[in-house]
């Protein structure tokens, strides 16, 4: 039966022909589609899929002294991690991971069974360790290098300069406030991998390198600060002391060359408690005494002044002309306001004296008085023109702020005791920068560290800048601040802060800890030099003394010998 | 030696010269032979045999001991046989075939049959979709595809005039019904019951004048799927997780599924894509390193396209556009129904897995294992496909030039 006369098949087998070639057609577009209009996103997902990625650590930057010393540093460590897929002795990985880290081998088994892409078993290994466990050549094992902080001084200011986390990041002081400066951006390795992780060595791999952090040059002096961390550990020592701040900064600029809280705590071992220490119970509990431990005094405790606050009452009784130098004034012993004694120091009385000799003698009576002639008003005006009711922005993390009565809720009683220092709170760092601005010729200056940021190749990338309000007193009263206190020194309370051939500036004060009646007291002195022209301030902070606890008698000395050892230092320093 | 040929051709002469009498002074038949659906057919496999070593000889290597060549050599020894046969079948007229029309198909049952018996069962990859003579491992649904084509080309001969009566019709489409079954339900190969039971359809479509009857098929068809698809959708709502509809819920939404059914879709796709209009270059896939599985099977055209571009794979699907056109001039020319249809069946074999393939390999049908004829790995597949070329070119030859 010949096809021709079947006509009709051969039509059909061209529809047929025809209806392929439509859906090859269509087909066709559909590759289209796929292959150039999603191709983007398709090559995007592939390549996530391929490229395995390795981040690189930026060395972070140093912290660097104004002399030049490196106070924190980097050291090499290693990171030993696994990839699940390159192991072909799993047993063998685990008895050596667990023998030469000192992990269990559970723990490390767990890891090592995971599945998945890589895996991290352990971070800031030893480089002696990770070279060791290099040796042994395990297949998938795999021994990273990178950077860990280092702290060559170790408990040198450790609650300014801070220390970093597991992954190089600040959690106190210096490091958290300067992180967008030291830590860097870590780089990446891509490398393209097969389905098993494989990496495939023809591909080559793309490297974005790191870049390191920049530098922080700060305003600390190893040399002041040394001494007086020793100064503070004697004074601690001797008088059994709680505790003993020593604040040294310069009060023409606001920058601080010294910060000490003893005690201290090792920079390299954040997480160790100080010896002694009975092991805390809980995980929460643990972690509050490490945080007592890491509290700056200076900066995050607030504290009553006492005598040294009658520097603040002083100028503003100068500035707002309630009170001058030659006004004359009667101690008996006591001041009564409306029906409260108010009792001096002195329980005999200072009797008949001016103002600077009231100054000299720190006398209650006279700066009630003073505090009252200037009225509740004023007196906050000028606490707010100081500075004082806000934080002084300090480059640490963490200041407390100044916890003083509400303005309406200051009666005479209130305005009295304010006037000699007690019933409210100010930090360390809040007095020292006050009176720094009142002593400079009026210059409300920031205290800080902070100097210059320089990049790892040396260029200055930022020249840090500090606000300083102008004319918080005047430059008048400026002068005669830095003569009253001179006095006080030369042949007052302060006496004891007297240091042969300079001229010293300074405040004692002795102030009792809440609740009154403990017996607890904190005894203070605050001095600077030279007092024509100060160029150094210093505070001392002496917490919990036993024995005597008067400022003139504890606190002062500590001073003393501070500027005995550091003023001819830092006069050769500065020619 | 020149005394030999003159020799030779003289007989020959003579030879054509009696014939000549015998056909009433005819002048001598000078036969057809199809040469370029040759060369298409022995380009495909070249270019397979070259894709297969792109796609495998990396994970060859790595489960052969170094071995990268270890699937070529499979492939390219199952492609030899492939042409020996293709050239014996070819040699022999195909109306020699028409007797065996029956035994196919009982013995296509029979082999498929044998998958269930313990000695003879051969299974890879989870599936026993094979049996084991002696070194060969046969699939029975191959045999299948081509028994399917041999009987129902004969019984459509057969029915002469009867194809038109709605009876006849039925006929055509029932008779597969057990061997389609059969191959889904005892050898698990839903696609190749897909296949065998499209090859049937087109040879109906081709031998029955109708064509209402198509269009209704179709439309109840198309409606079936979408109401199907539908279903489905609203049990994913529902949170019942079938099982069974897991691989066409992940066509739906293959990164919705990537750990799962939709794992492989979703790996042919970035091939696909990551290939764009010129591809990575011959060698240069990403995707076959252990990424996408069967990458030299039944996903080789992802792979095609990613290493060639959109280029690649559009040249890919002319040339098979090429090959079916080269069926279609022949079955229009055969010297017979029987011809025609055999051609026709052995078209709808390749059309329907080139197509059904791409669909697969592109996610525009759900993921089920279809090869790509002539280019995936796969001995028997190649074998059965290169013998069904024979038969094409054995119809080819009955085509007397003069009536072209």
């Amino acid at each position: 039966m010949p096809l021709k006369q079947k006509t009709y098949i051969r039509k059909k087998i061209v529809v047929a022909f025809f209806l392929c070639s439509i859906v090859f057609l269509l087909l066709g577009l559909r590759l289209v589609y796929l292959m150039v209009i999603r191709s983007e996103y398709y090559t995007e997902a592939a390549k996530d899929l391929h490229e395995r990625e390795r981040k690189i650590k930026a060395a972070r930057g140093r912290i660097i002294d104004s002399t030049g010393a490196v106070l924190a540093d980097n050291r090499t460590v290693c990171t030993i991690s696994v990839i699940h897929n390159q192991i072909t002795d799993p047993e063998e990985v685990v008895s050596v991971l667990s023998k030469e880290l000192g992990l269990s081998e559970e723990y490390v088994a767990g890891r090592v069974e995971k599945y998945s892409a890589i895996e991290r078993i352990k971070s800031n290994v030893d480089k002696a360790t990770g070279d060791k466990i290099r040796e042994y050549d395990l297949d998938g094992v795999k021994v990273d290098e990178d950077y860990k902080r280092y702290y060559p001084y170790e408990t040198l200011a450790s609650k300014v300069l801070g220390f970093t986390g597991g992954d190089n990041q600040g959690i106190i002081g210096l490091e958290v406030i300067y992180e967008e400066y030291l830590k860097g951006k870590e780089g990446t390795i891509l490398t393209v991998t097969d389905a098993k992780g494989v990496e495939i060595a023809e591909a080559g791999e793309e490297r974005i390198d790191p870049v390191n952090g920049n530098d922080l040059y700060v305003s600390l002096d190893i040399n002041i600060q040394s001494y007086a961390t020793q100064l503070a550990m004697q004074a601690m020592e001797t008088k059994q002391a709680d505790s003993v701040s020593i604040l040294v900064m310069n009060p023409q600029n606001g920058e601080i060359l010294a910060m000490v809280n003893v005690p201290e705590f090792n920079l390299n071992e954040p997480y160790t408690l100080p010896e002694g220490t009975p092991e805390p119970e809980t995980q929460e509990e643990k972690q509050n005494l490490l945080n007592q431990m890491w509290r700056n005094g200076c900066i995050n405790d607030t504290y009553e002044p006492g005598s040294t606050f009658k520097i603040i009452t002083a100028a503003a009784g100068l500035e707002s002309g309630a009170v001058t130098v030659n006004d004359r004034f009667s101690c008996p012993g006591y001041v009564m306001v409306e029906d409260r004694r108010i009792r001096c120091h002195k329980v005999s009385g200072h009797g008949a004296e001016d103002f600077v000799q009231g100054t000299m003698n720190s006398c209650n009576p006279v700066f009630v008085t003073v505090g009252m002639r200037i009225g509740v008003d004023r007196y906050y005006d000028y606490f707010r023109k100081f500075g004082l009711l806000s934080k002084t922005g300090v480059d640490l993390p963490g200041e407390a702020g100044t916890i003083m009565h509400k303005k309406e809720n200051i009666g005479a009683v209130e305005l009295a005791t304010i006037s000699f220092g007690q019933s409210f709170q100010i930090t360390p760092i809040q007095l020292a920068t006050t009176v720094s601005s009142i002593i400079n010729g009026g210059n409300r200056v920031t205290p800080h560290f902070g100097v210059k940021v320089v990049d790892s190749e040396g260029n200055v990338k930022e020249t840090l800048q500090y606000p300083v309000q102008k004319n918080i007193v005047s430059a008048e009263t400026s002068e005669t601040m830095r003569y009253i206190l001179e006095q006080v020194v030369e042949n007052g309370s302060g006496k004891n802060g007297y240091v042969e051939g300079y001229r010293i500036g300074g405040k004692t004060a002795t102030s009792q800890t809440l609740p009154r009646g403990s017996g607890r007291y904190i005894s203070s002195f605050l001095g600077f030099a030279p007092a024509n022209d100060p160029q150094v301030l210093a505070v001392a902070i002496i917490n919990n003394p036993q024995g005597v606890y008067y400022g003139g008698q504890i606190a002062a000395p500590v001073v003393r010998q501070l500027f005995e050892n550091i003023l001819p230092y830092q006069r050769e320093k500065n020619f | 030696m020149a005394g030999i040929r003159v020799d030779i051709r003289a007989g020959r002469r003579a030879q054509a010269q009696a014939r000549a009498v015998q056909q009433v002074r005819r002048k001598p038949a000078e036969n057809f032979f199809d040469y370029s659906m040759l060369f298409i057919v022995l380009f495909l496999l070249g270019f397979g045999l070259v894709m297969i070593y792109s796609t495998s000889s990396y994970s060859a290597a790595l489960q052969y001991e170094g071995d990268s060549a270890y699937f070529l050599k499979k492939q390219a020894m199952a492609t030899v046989l492939g042409i020996f046969a293709m050239i014996v079948v070819a040699n022999i007229p195909y109306h020699f075939w028409e007797r065996f029309a029956s035994l196919a198909y009982i013995g296509s049952v029979v082999l498929i049959l044998m998958v269930k018996v313990p000695g003879l069962a051969y299974s890879a990859n989870g599936a026993t979709r094979w049996i084991k003579v002696g070194p060969l491992t046969i699939q029975p649904a191959e045999v299948a595809k081509l028994g399917m084509i041999l009987f129902l080309a004969s019984l459509v001969c057969k029915m002469g005039r009867g194809i038109r009566t709605t009876k006849g019709f039925f006929t055509i489409l029932l008779v597969p019904a057990p061997v389609c079954l059969m191959i889904w339900k005892v050898t698990n190969n839903l696609s190749s019951a897909i296949i065998v039971f499209g090859i049937a359809a087109l040879m109906l479509f081709v031998s029955s004048p109708e064509y209402k009857k198509f269009v209704i098929m179709m439309i109840a068809g198309i409606a079936g799927v979408i109401a199907l698809i539908f279903l489905i959708k609203g049990i994913s709502a529902s949170e019942d997780m079938n099982f069974r509809f897991a691989r066409i819920l992940a066509w739906m939404d293959p990164e919705a599924y990537a750990n799962g059914k939709g794992f492989q879709t979703l790996q042919a796709l970035y091939a696909i894509g990551s290939g764009g209009i010129l591809g990575k270059g011959l060698g240069q896939s990403m995707q076959k390193l252990g990424f996408l599985p069967e990458a030299q099977n039944d996903m080789i055209f992802s792979i095609i396209c990613e290493e060639l571009g959109l280029f690649g794979g559009i040249a890919v699907i002319m040339m098979f556009l090429l090959l079916i056109w080269r069926f279609m001039v022949i079955a229009n020319n055969a010297s017979d129904l029987f011809g025609a249809l055999l051609v026709v069946g052995v078209m709808g074999h390749v059309a329907i897995q080139v197509i059904l393939n791409i669909a697969v390999v592109t996610n525009t049908i759900p993921n089920t294992g279809i090869s790509l004829p002539f280019i995936s790995y796969g001995g028997s597949a190649v074998l059965f496909l290169l013998a069904e070329i024979g038969l094409v070119l054995s119809v080819a030859r009955g085509i007397r030039l003069k009536d072209l």
